[in-house]
């Protein structure tokens, strides 16, 4: 057999029928929920008196729009009458059909793209699809994740499914070792600047190389959330020693004779040698600074050392759209991006909300304070399970003697779907992984970044180089 | 989904690179549960000048006289040409539902985000890719006084303005399931046969997957 890359292997281990019309029946291993791309799919299916293919691949999560306040509450502490009925309805939509749901009081709450991998629901040669674009984060484990629509939602319910097309082979070499204070999410940030946010559309990504061998899984997750902001649907990375000690003894992960059979096939999952990709991308990372986005696309960043561009070149609509750009983002062109006050901090996100991000926060900020020019703090981890890791640590001690308030799981202020949102002319400096007009509330300035020098901006007041701190 | 065959419409001349679905359709109105009434709500950050949600009636809301769906005659659009990578970002379908409520039925760019280009054959509305040379030309000619209509053809794959014609593909089976207003489930559920036998013979290589 000719030589394969991952992505071969994955898809082909994972295809029903080659359609005549060119696309392919792919199998859906895992189907993960949530609350908002979900109610249509369910009245889909209802309308159409179809059932779930299969129970068992299912697994649903309200995050998108619950509050990281009083969650004692439960459901009936969402203020917000439309986001109530909408979880509501997720409860509702998975007790008839029989989804296994993890509801909003239960510890294992979260993130979807972080309870998936730690509840052990993501496991190595599986495809994930979830009606959310952030789904390739589930990629680290040597799986084919993809973000899918509400149709495709339903279409995965009905059928365990998925109608799709085959992607080109793209490898991402990330070479050589990060330097001091740079971490997955500057090198990610940086490979969108090079290649841009639709750097990758048709491609799936697999990310190589030493950085990435010797890299954290939690790590390797914040490198595969966000390949759709360079545009692929998918990023992947080889099964290792790394992966599998991630696994090993997760609640649903195999067991005994069985997790030894499995482990012998997750070796498999790595590409060939030879294998050939249709695109190469070369990073040296090891001169990388920390990055830091100016702009409201993630392809506008450089280094916490550079400036805005001077220019947009010689293009009119590349002068419109920077104009506008820096109209919205109340910026000059040329301006140093070191030194610029903010407003907000927002550690969180399935970008980096997990435990390995919170401690990097804790270690930064542990005997310091939060600087008096920032409004508001806000500290959400990815899921129930890593905030009560988190407690035992001691670390919600340390953040909120600095001044950050420790919430409860969920997306939160990423897309400010709850109350976690931006003001007008609000400057944050933020983890997550859009920094797009209004994302994080209508004329909020998002400035994306690690969680280290998302710490570090909180502590000054204003965008630091976590270096010099 | 209504079959589509061909639409004639005049054009809205959105030239933006990186429209990203966040824009398209605000995160508040996702809270909805159904697939229309989002039409109210396309762009609504940038067409009213209030703050909205999906409890204040737009009636209420300032609209931006300087947005282009604002303006006649292109509030009366509904084929939106747009920049590159149109519809980037959140995997929304709500995105798609919105527009197609509003009324655009086709968008031209010369890329589409690949889960909105999905999203969009769904639900009955036709992203058609076109090199950036047409793309610029028709944005010439909508930057003309008066009005621009063109007709999408998308069983010739023609687009037809006046003199003009420019050709465009579309893969067959996306075509096909516009052309039909085929639901992809009901195709996929009568190969439900192939689909149980190769759930038995994956089970017994991995039988941790059906557990």
């Amino acid at each position: 057999m000719a030589s394969q890359t991952l992505y071969d292997k994955l898809w082909n281990r994972h295809l029903v029928a080659e359609l005549p019309d060119g696309s392919a029946l792919l199998y859906v291993d895992r189907h993960l929920l949530h609350e908002v791309t979900s109610p249509q799919a369910f009245s889909g299916l209802r309308a159409a008196g179809r059932k779930p293919w299969r129970i068992g691949p299912n697994v649903a999560v309200p995050d998108h729009a619950v509050p990281t306040r009083r969650r004692e509450l439960g459901v009936a502490g969402i203020a917000d009458r439309v986001a109530r009925v909408q979880v509501e309805t997720l409860t509702r939509n998975c007790h008839e059909f029989g989804i296994p749901l993890i509801e909003l009081e239960d510890a294992r709450q979260g993130i979807v793209h972080v309870v998936g991998p730690e509840q052990g629901l993501t496991l190595p040669g599986m495809t994930i699809v979830c009606g959310d674009s952030h789904t390739a984060t589930h990629g680290a484990f040597a799986t084919l994740a993809m973000g899918i629509g509400t149709s495709e939602v339903e279409h995965v319910l009905a059928s365990q499914t998925l109608r799709t097309q085959r992607q080109k082979n793209m490898r991402v070499v990330f070479d050589g070792a990060m330097g001091f204070g740079v971490t997955p999410k500057d090198l990610i940030l940086a490979l969108i600047g090079r290649i841009g946010t639709a750097g990758g559309t048709g491609y799936a990504i697999e990310y190589a190389g030493e950085a990435i061998r010797t890299m954290s899984m939690e790590g390797r997750m914040t490198i595969c959330n966000m390949s759709i902001e360079a545009g692929a649907r998918a990023g992947m990375i080889a099964y290792d020693a790394i992966t599998e000690a991630y696994v090993r003894g997760r609640p649903h992960a195999p067991e005994g004779t069985e997790y030894a059979n499995a482990c012998r096939y997750w070796q498999s999952l790595r590409s060939d040698e030879d294998a050939v990709f249709d695109r190469e991308e070369y990073f040296p990372v090891s001169a990388l600074v920390p990055q830091v986005t100016w702009g409201t696309s993630p392809e506008m960043v450089v280094g916490i050392d550079g400036c805005v561009p001077d220019s947009a070149g010689p293009d009119a609509a590349a002068q419109n759209s920077m104009k506008r750009t820096l109209d919205y983002m109340g910026l000059e062109p040329g301006q140093a991006l070191k030194g610029l006050p903010i407003d907000k901090v927002f550690i969180g996100s399935c970008t980096n909300a997990r435990i390995e991000d919170l401690r990097a926060v804790a270690n930064l900020v542990k005997g310091r304070k939060i600087s008096r020019s920032v409004a508001q703090a806000l500290i959400v981890p990815g899921s129930g399970q890593i905030r009560l890791q988190a407690e035992r640590e001691g670390l919600d001690t340390i953040f909120q003697k600095a001044g950050f308030e420790w919430r409860a799981a969920g997306c939160s202020m990423c897309l400010g779907m709850n109350d976690d949102r931006l003001q007008p002319g609000e400057r944050c400096a933020s983890t997550s992984n859009r920094n797009f007009e209004g994302r994080q509330g209508k004329g909020g300035q998002t400035h994306l970044m690690s969680p280290l020098m998302a710490a570090a901006a909180a502590l000054t007041g204003k965008l630091t180089d976590v270096r010099e701190l | 989904m209504e079959p589509f065959t061909a639409h004639a419409g005049l054009v809205i001349p959105f030239n933006r690179a990186n429209v990203d679905t966040d824009a398209i359709l605000p995160k508040q109105y996702l809270k909805m549960l159904g697939k229309t009434g989002y039409g109210d709500f396309l762009f609504d950050d940038e067409r009213y000048l209030d703050p909205g949600d999906v409890d204040i009636p737009v009636g209420d809301r300032r609209p931006d006289p300087d947005f282009i769906l604002n303006q006649p005659p292109f509030d009366r659009g509904t084929v939106l040409l747009a920049g590159a990578n149109f519809g980037c970002g959140s995997s929304r379908e709500h995105a798609v539902w919105a527009l197609h409520d509003y009324g655009v039925r086709v968008v031209l760019a010369p890329s589409f985000g690949d889960i909105f280009f999905n999203n969009c054959f769904n639900n009955g509305l036709l992203p058609v890719i076109l090199a950036q040379s047409v793309i610029d030309r028709l944005f010439e000619l909508a930057s003309q006084p008066g009005e621009v209509s063109l007709t999408v053809d998308l069983e010739r794959c023609e687009i037809v303005q006046g003199e003009n014609v420019w050709s465009f593909v579309v893969e067959p089976g996306r075509r096909d399931n516009l052309l039909s207003g085929l639901d992809d489930i009901g195709r996929t559920m009568a190969l439900g046969e192939t689909i149980l036998e190769y759930e038995a013979q994956r089970r017994s290589v991995e039988p941790w997957m059906f557990r």
